[in-house]
C-alpha cells in the first residue's frame, strides 16, 4: 500500500471476498445455520435435530471453508479478485487465489447440503403430537422452504466449481472460447467452452440465494410482529401460500441477471415474465405483515423496532429490483451502482435488521436475561439512519450511470463528476454504521452478565413452543412432553383470560 | 421427555418412513440436481461446438459395456444383502455385501486400465472439450463410487456388529446405502450411452 492508499489489485480482492464473506459465511449460518439450528426444534417441539451428527459435520465442513476463504488472502496475489461472481473467462486465468476459493465454495456448499438434508427432515419428521403442518409458525415454514432452495440449488453451482477447477488445474476449456489472446500471447488451450455457461449455472444458484438470505429474515420478522401487535398474523394462510410459490418460483428468474449477455429476446421475456411474477408472492407476505400492525395495541420494544425498519426497508429493497427486472431498464442500470443499492437494501437494512430484531427477541431464552433496552434503541436509530446514507447515495450515483467495481470510484469519468461528491457521504456513513454497533456489542456481552434477569421462562407473553421450554432450554429441549393443540398465533382471542394463549395449551 | 430422537428405527405413523429415508432421498434429489447440471453442461458444450467427435472412436465400448454388467450385478447383490436381513440370514448378508464391494473395485479397476489407456495415447482432459466432459464426469461418478464402497466396507466390517444389538437399525442401514448406490449405478447407466455411443 504506497502511501496508504490501496493496490487496484488489492480493492479487487476486498471487493470479492466482501460478497463471498457477507453471504456464505455471514447470512447464511447465521439466518440458517444460527437461528434455524436453534429455535427450529424448539417451534415445532422437537428434542433436537433429527441427524446431529450430520449437523456437526456439517459445521465441520463450514469451518474448513471459512478458513480456507480467509487464508487465501496470504495466498500469492492474494485473494480471490475476480468478484464473487467468478465470471470467466478472467477468474479462469487470475491468481491463485480464486483456486481457494474454489476450494472453500465446495466445502461451504457441502456444509449447506448437509444442513439442508438435517431441517428438512427435521421439520417433517420431529413434530410433537398435534403439532400440524398448519399449525407450525411462520418461522418454520420459511426455514422449511429455505432448506429446500439450498437443497436444489446449491448443487449446480458445485458443478460449475468443479467445472471451474478443472479448467483452473487441469487445463480443460469448459468456460474459455477458442481464440483467447492474453497479454499479446494466443492462449494454449483446446478452446471451445463457453464463459456464459458459467453464468447459467452461477445464477441458477445465486438467484435462489438471495431467498436464502430474505425468507428466514421474513419469518423472524413475522415471529417478532405477532407477538408485539398482540395479533395474529393477517392472513396466514396465504403467506404460507406465497411462501411456497416464492421458493418454487426463484428457481425459474436466474437469467433475469444475464439480459446484457446477447441470450436473445424470447428467452429475455420468459425471465420478464417471470420475474414480474415472482414479485407478487413478495407482496402478499410484506402487506399482510403491514396489515397485521392495523389495530395493534403494538410494543414498540428493541426486536419490534427492527422488526418495524425491516417493512419498509425490504420494501425499498423490493420494489427498486422491479425496473432490474426488465430487459429495457436493466439496459442501463445493469452493473451500475443502483444494483448495489437495490441489493443492499434487501439485505442490510432488511435481513440484517431481522437478524437484529431476532438476537434482541430470543436472547432471554438463550441466556435468562434481557438485552438493554436503553442501549438497544442507542444502536438502532443511528444504524437505521446510517444505513439509508450509505444505500440510498448508491440508487442516485447508479441512476447516472456510475458502474460498480470502479477502483477509483468513477473519478476518471466524465458522466461521474455530478454526483462524486456523494462518495464522501458514503463513506462517512459507512463509519457512523460502525461506530453503531458499538452499543450492540457491548450490550451483547454486558448482558450476558449483567442484564435484567427474566422472572419466567415466557418474558414476551408468547404463544410458540420455544416459551414453554426451561429457559435456557436444556439436554432434548422439553422437560415434560408437549402437545399442540391449537394454531401459532392466538393472540388476544376474545374470551380467553390472557391476550395470549400458548399453542399447548390444552382446549377446554 | 426422553432425550433420543424418535423414529431413527421405527417409522413415523403419519409419514410412513423414518428420518434416515427420507435424508437419503432428499440428497439423492440433490445428487440429481449436481448431474443434472453436468448433463445440462455437456449438451449446451455440445450444441455449441462445430466437431464434436463420436463416442466409440475413442473410447472403448466392450470395456465400458463389461464395467456397466459388473455396476448392474452390484445392484443386485446390494438388494440381495438388505432382503438377507430382512430374512434374517446374516451370513448371506456378509457374503452379498461383500460381493457388492468387489463389484465396486472392479469396477474402479477396469476404470484404472481404461484411464491409463488414454494417458498413454496422449488424450488429456486438456485435449478436447470431449476429453474434458468424459474425465470430469467418470472422475465424479468415480468418486461416488469409491464413497460407496468405503460405505459398505463399513458395513461389511466393524458397522456389521449392529446386527447383535439392533438388527432391525442395520437393516434400515443397508436400504440406505443401498439406495445411494442404485443412484450410483443409475448414474454410470446415463453416462455410458452418452459418452461412449452418442
Amino acid at each position: 500500500m504506497p502511501g496508504g492508499v490501496m493496490l487496484p489489485e488489492f480493492y479487487n480482492q476486498l471487493g470479492a471476498m466482501h460478497g463471498t464473506i457477507m453471504v456464505f459465511l455471514g447470512v447464511v449460518p447465521l439466518a440458517v445455520g444460527a437461528f434455524g439450528n436453534y429455535i427450529v426444534p424448539l417451534q415445532i417441539g422437537a428434542p433436537d435435530m433429527a441427524f446431529p451428527k450430520l449437523n456437526m459435520a456439517s459445521y465441520w465442513a463450514y469451518f474448513l471453508g471459512g478458513v480456507t476463504m480467509l487464508v487465501s488472502f496470504f495466498a500469492p496475489g492474494g485473494a480471490a479478485n475476480s468478484g464473487w461472481t467468478s465470471y470467466p473467462p478472467l477468474s479462469n486465468i487470475a491468481t491463485m487465489g480464486q483456486t481457494m476459493w474454489l476450494f472453500g465454495m465446495v466445502l461451504l456448499i457441502t456444509s449447506s447440503l448437509l444442513g439442508a438434508v438435517n431441517f428438512i427432515v427435521t421439520i417433517i419428521q420431529l413434530r410433537t403430537k398435534g403439532m400440524t403442518f398448519m399449525r407450525m409458525p411462520f418461522f418454520v415454514w420459511a426455514q422449511l422452504v429455505t432448506a429446500f432452495i439450498l437443497l436444489l440449488a446449491f448443487p449446480p453451482l458445485e458443478a460449475a466449481g468443479v467445472l471451474q477447477l478443472m479448467d483452473r488445474l487441469a487445463g480443460t476449456s469448459f468456460f474459455m472460447p477458442s481464440g483467447l489472446v492474453i497479454s499479446g500471447q494466443p492462449l494454449t488451450i483446446s478452446g471451445g467452452g463457453s464463459p456464459l455457461l458459467w453464468q447459467h449455472l452461477f445464477w441458477f444458484l445465486a438467484h435462489p440465494e438471495v431467498y436464502v438470505l430474505i425468507l428466514p429474515a421474513m419469518g423472524i420478522v413475522a415471529e417478532v410482529i405477532a407477538n408485539n401487535t398482540r395479533k395474529p398474523l393477517w392472513g396466514l394462510r396465504m403467506m404460507i401460500a406465497s411462501i411456497l410459490i416464492l421458493g418454487f418460483l426463484s428457481f425459474i428468474v436466474w437469467a433475469h441477471h444475464m439480459y446484457l449477455t446477447g441470450m436473445g429476446t424470447v428467452i429475455s421475456a420468459f425471465f420478464q415474465t417471470t420475474t414480474m411474477m415472482i414479485s407478487i408472492p413478495s407482496v402478499i407476505i410484506l402487506s399482510s405483515l403491514f396489515i397485521t400492525l392495523w389495530g395493534g395495541s403494538i410494543r414498540f420494544n428493541a426486536p419490534m423496532l427492527f422488526a418495524l425498519a425491516f417493512l419498509p426497508m425490504f420494501g425499498i429493497g423490493g420494489l427498486t429490483g422491479l425496473p432490474l427486472g426488465l430487459a429495457i431498464a436493466d439496459i442501463h442500470l445493469h452493473d451500475t451502482y443502483y444494483v448495489i443499492g437495490h441489493f443492499h437494501y434487501v439485505v442490510a437494512p432488511g435481513t440484517i435488521f431481522a437478524l437484529f430484531a431476532g438476537v434482541y427477541y430470543w436472547f432471554p431464552k438463550v441466556t435468562g436475561r434481557k438485552l438493554n433496552e436503553a442501549l438497544g434503541r442507542l444502536h438502532f436509530w443511528p444504524s437505521l439512519i446510517a444505513m439509508n446514507f450509505i444505500f440510498m447515495p448508491m440508487m442516485i450515483q447508479g441512476l447516472a450511470g456510475v458502474s460498480r467495481r470502479l477502483y477509483d470510484g468513477g473519478a476518471s469519468y466524465a458522466h461521474a463528476q455530478g454526483v462524486l461528491h456523494l462518495n464522501v457521504v458514503m463513506s462517512v456513513a459507512a463509519w457512523a454504521l460502525a461506530i453503531a454497533q458499538i452499543p450492540f456489542i457491548i450490550n451483547l456481552f454486558w448482558s450476558i452478565k449483567s442484564g435484567e434477569r427474566v422472572k419466567s421462562d415466557n418474558p414476551w407473553e408468547a404463544t410458540t413452543l420455544e416459551w414453554s421450554t426451561p429457559t435456557p432450554p436444556p439436554h432434548g429441549n422439553f422437560s415434560t412432553p408437549v402437545e399442540v393443540y391449537r394454531g401459532p398465533y392466538e393472540y388476544s382471542v376474545p374470551g380467553a383470560q390472557k391476550d395470549f394463549t400458548p399453542q399447548d395449551q390444552p382446549k377446554v | 421427555m426422553p432425550d433420543t430422537i424418535p423414529y431413527t428405527t421405527h417409522e413415523r405413523p403419519d409419514t410412513g418412513l423414518y428420518n434416515a429415508k427420507i435424508g437419503i432421498w432428499l440428497f439423492l434429489a440433490s445428487e440429481v440436481m449436481l448431474f443434472g447440471a453436468l448433463f445440462s453442461s455437456y449438451v449446451l458444450l455440445r450444441v455449441g461446438s462445430t466437431n464434436w467427435p463420436l463416442g466409440h472412436t475413442i473410447l472403448n465400448v466392450p470395456i465400458a459395456t463389461f464395467n456397466t454388467m459388473v455396476l448392474i450385478s452390484s445392484s443386485v447383490t446390494m438388494v440381495m444383502a438388505w432382503a438377507s436381513l430382512k430374512l434374517n440370514n446374516f451370513k448371506k448378508y456378509r457374503l452379498y455385501l461383500g460381493l457388492t464391494v468387489l463389484c465396486g473395485l472392479i469396477f474402479l479397476v477396469v476404470k484404472g486400465f481404461e484411464y491409463n489407456a488414454k494417458f498413454e495415447h496422449h488424450l488429456f482432459p486438456s485435449t478436447s472439450t470431449f476429453m474434458a466432459v468424459y474425465f470430469t464426469l467418470t472422475g465424479l461418478h468415480g468418486l461416488h463410487v469409491i464413497g460407496g464402497i468405503i460405505v459398505n466396507a463399513y458395513f461389511l466390517g466393524p458397522g456389521s456388529k449392529m446386527w447383535f444389538k439392533e438388527p432391525e437399525r442395520l437393516t434400515n442401514r443397508i436400504e440406505v446405502s443401498g439406495l445411494y448406490w442404485h443412484f450410483v449405478d443409475l448414474v454410470w447407466i446415463f453416462l455410458f450411452p452418452v459418452l461412449y455411443l452418442l
